[in-house]
């Protein structure tokens, strides 16, 4: 099942609880679905001293999961993530529906050659004999004092390697229904959650539902310029769309949800309404991923375009942990917002 | 160790299949422009041979860059391996994945692999899934010497201890990785020495006689099967060739140490084994040679006249399901 790109319900669940269930209800809908990583539930083995699920996961987004589920398919690993993240894409090539956690997206060094070689590559390496129906959790974000090893934003790496899809959830929403489509997936799912969302409150349906892989959505009418965000930075848009409406300036807002494949198509549709484009990612702008949708904008939709497609990044730098420096390197709306009127010459 | 007249015939029959894909597939492969990622097990064919020959098609394993003879024990078609070689639609990869990445699901084997010891996890990957669901499959992770220092196969075999996975290490030691030697990079005499670090068995064998190598894959496909968990087995071994056609090994190898490998060549010792013990006749082995020398040329034929891949097949398979014209999208490859 399919569904819309914005809820209908009055129910609210959290970004982390909306997490939490999307895992939960495919767990109990399909009995191959596995989820492994480091600290899921946390102090793992001392069932017989009354200790069970210790930490709930790292930002409590599996809690409860393994009194359900048990310690066969919610399975705390050791802090080896190379082997933990091949063995689920082992287990996801023959006959699991396998998803693992990698704490934080600055880790993937440790293990980038199974995603790079083994999860992206198999199925086509293999001339379509494998399907890899597996689901990476990763957490992204700056802005927590958290420094230049737990606060990258890197999700255009992962754009880069044909063979993977991703997916970067802005509300509880789509937290739930992108994760739900991520498990389903025949194809390996990256699944970028943002740490600063997790306390984020809106509507959730209770029953389970997908919101498809690929689609972006337009979170705000308007028709002078197309902002696009990604994850967190789509409300940073918002934001910045709400300031420009004082000055006479209609912004439209697009949140980008999937990082491959990408909905240019939106993006463009919108572009030849509104003839301006910036776009807010919280990546580092080289190589990245608001790059390349400017790129791809410049290219299919040069005559539409009374400005130059224009970015909106953190800079070419590792995260800095010191408060002020930390403040400047993620995009704001005031940013958002001086960049817009250079645009839009006012 | 006794084994029957149909298991004697099978083990040999491997081995001189596996030797007579190297001796002819790999110039073959060469003549027709593709040499340049082919990597030669000959000398190293009792292994496969003796680990496979307890496995099933329900059982997996995952290969190495030097992988031809992994194939063949575990049951892949010479001639569709042939035609892999050669870039043939009809290989089993469809000409995708060349000698490197040979793969067949349908026999278990999830692929030769070429990133050094890469393969192992999804080996752990399948004993995991075989143990969540009762299958009682065992996998065999398949590594080099050079794999032996990768630090991705000390994690996994931390984590298919404390798991007690279906799963069995074996290390082909054939003395080098490309031109360094064993006694160079390992830190240990041994690589069976450091299973003791990850509490599994740890067994050193001659990687020559097939009959050593089978009787210890017995025992760790049994503690396998029997949920003991994992276990490390140590195959010493020697390639006859260099690490591709392209290096000479006796650039940084003796001629003496050469002769005494081949002197040990695991045809030769399995024909000297069982010539007294009148199970099987020198003339039934000649026999299997000659059958495993008519398949190569079958096989060649057969690639020779497969059609190779249509130029936008590049798209194919990629993702089970993606917008393809998200591949194609600004880049026209039909100029």
């Amino acid at each position: 099942m399919t569904t819309a790109m914005t809820p209908t319900t009055s129910r609210e669940l959290r970004y982390r609880e909306a997490i939490n269930e999307a895992i939960r209800q495919e767990m109990e809908r399909d009995e191959t679905v596995i989820i492994m990583g480091e600290e899921i539930a946390g102090g793992a083995g001392r069932e017989h001293l009354g200790i069970v699920d210790a930490w709930g996961g790292p930002f409590r987004t599996t809690v409860g999961l393994i009194q359900q589920f048990g310690n066969q398919r919610v399975l705390d690993t050791p802090l080896s993530e190379a082997a933990f993240v091949g063995t689920a894409i082992g287990a996801a090539s023959t006959g699991m529906r396998a998803v693992a956690e990698l704490m934080f997206v600055d880790f993937v060094g440790v293990c980038m050659d199974q995603l790079l070689n083994n999860a992206a590559k198999m199925r086509y390496m293999f001339g379509g004999q494998v399907k890899v129906p597996f689901t990476m959790l990763t957490r992204i974000g700056a802005g927590f004092g958290s420094a230049a090893q737990h606060s990258e934003s890197f999700y255009s790496i992962f754009s880069h390697i044909p063979g993977l899809k991703g997916v970067v959830p802005s509300d509880p929403y789509t937290a739930k229904g992108l994760l739900i489509a991520a498990i389903r997936d025949d194809d390996p799912v990256v699944y970028f959650e943002h740490k600063g969302l997790y306390g984020d409150l809106g509507p959730v349906p209770e029953e389970p539902y997908a919101i498809p892989l690929g689609k972006a959505r337009t979170v705000r009418s308007g028709t002078d310029i197309t902002l696009v965000g990604i994850s967190r930075m789509t409300w940073v848009c918002t934001e910045a769309a709400e300031e420009l409406a004082k000055n006479g300036v209609n912004a439209e807002v697009v949140d980008l949800l999937s990082v491959s494949p990408i909905d240019y198509d939106l993006i463009i549709d919108s572009v030849r309404r509104t003839h301006r484009l910036v776009v807010v990612d919280e990546d580092t702008p080289v190589c990245s991923l608001a790059s390349d949708i400017c790129a791809r904008v410049a290219e299919e939709a040069f005559d539409y375009l009374d400005a130059p497609p224009s970015r909106v990044t953190a800079p070419h730098t590792p995260v800095p942990y010191s408060r002020p420096l930390e403040n400047i390197y993620v995009p704001n709306a005031a940013r958002v917002v001086g960049t817009v009127e250079r645009l839009v010459g006012r | 160790m006794e084994l029957d007249r149909d298991m004697l015939l099978y083990l040999y029959k491997t081995m001189t299949t596996i030797r007579h894909f190297e001796e002819r597939g790999i110039p073959e492969t060469g003549q027709r422009g593709m040499s340049g990622s082919v990597h030669s097990s000959a000398g190293q064919e009792a292994v496969p041979t003796g680990i496979c020959a307890h496995l099933t098609n329900d059982d997996y394993i995952g290969s190495t860059h030097r992988g031809h003879g992994h194939c063949i024990a575990k049951g892949v078609d010479p001639k569709l391996m042939m035609a892999e070689l050669f870039g043939r639609a009809t290989g089993p990869n469809k000409g995708k994945g060349g000698s490197m990445h040979i793969a067949d699901m349908s026999k278990g084997m999830l692929g030769t692999n070429g990133v050094v010891a890469a393969s192992v996890p999804l080996a752990v990957g399948a004993g995991l899934t075989s143990k969540l669901q009762n299958l009682g499959r065992v996998a065999v992770a398949f590594f080099g010497d050079g794999g032996a220092n990768q630090g991705i196969l000390h994690e996994c075999m931390n984590l298919a201890s404390v798991w007690k996975l279906p799963v069995i290490f074996c290390c082909e030691n054939n003395g080098y990785a490309e031109s360094t030697p064993v006694e160079y990079a390992l830190s240990t005499a041994r690589v069976a020495d450091r299973a003791a670090g990850y509490d599994m068995p740890g067994i050193h064998i001659d990687g020559m006689d097939v009959f050593d190598v089978f009787e210890a894959a017995g025992e760790a496909v049994r503690r396998a099967r029997a949920g003991e968990g994992p276990s490390l087995l140590e195959c010493r071994t020697y390639r006859y060739y260099g690490h591709t056609v392209f290096d000479n090994p006796l650039s940084y190898r003796t001629q003496e140490e050469q002769d005494y490998w081949r002197g040990r060549d695991p045809l030769k010792l399995f024909r000297e084994r069982v010539a007294d013990g009148g199970l099987v006749s020198i003339e039934e082995l000649d026999r299997l040679d000659d059958e495993a020398r008519e398949l190569m040329e079958d096989a060649i034929s057969f690639a020779d006249e497969s059609p190779l891949p249509e130029p936008l097949e590049i798209y194919d398979d990629v993702y089970v399901d993606y917008p393809v014209d998200m591949m194609r999208r600004g880049i026209n490859l039909e100029v």
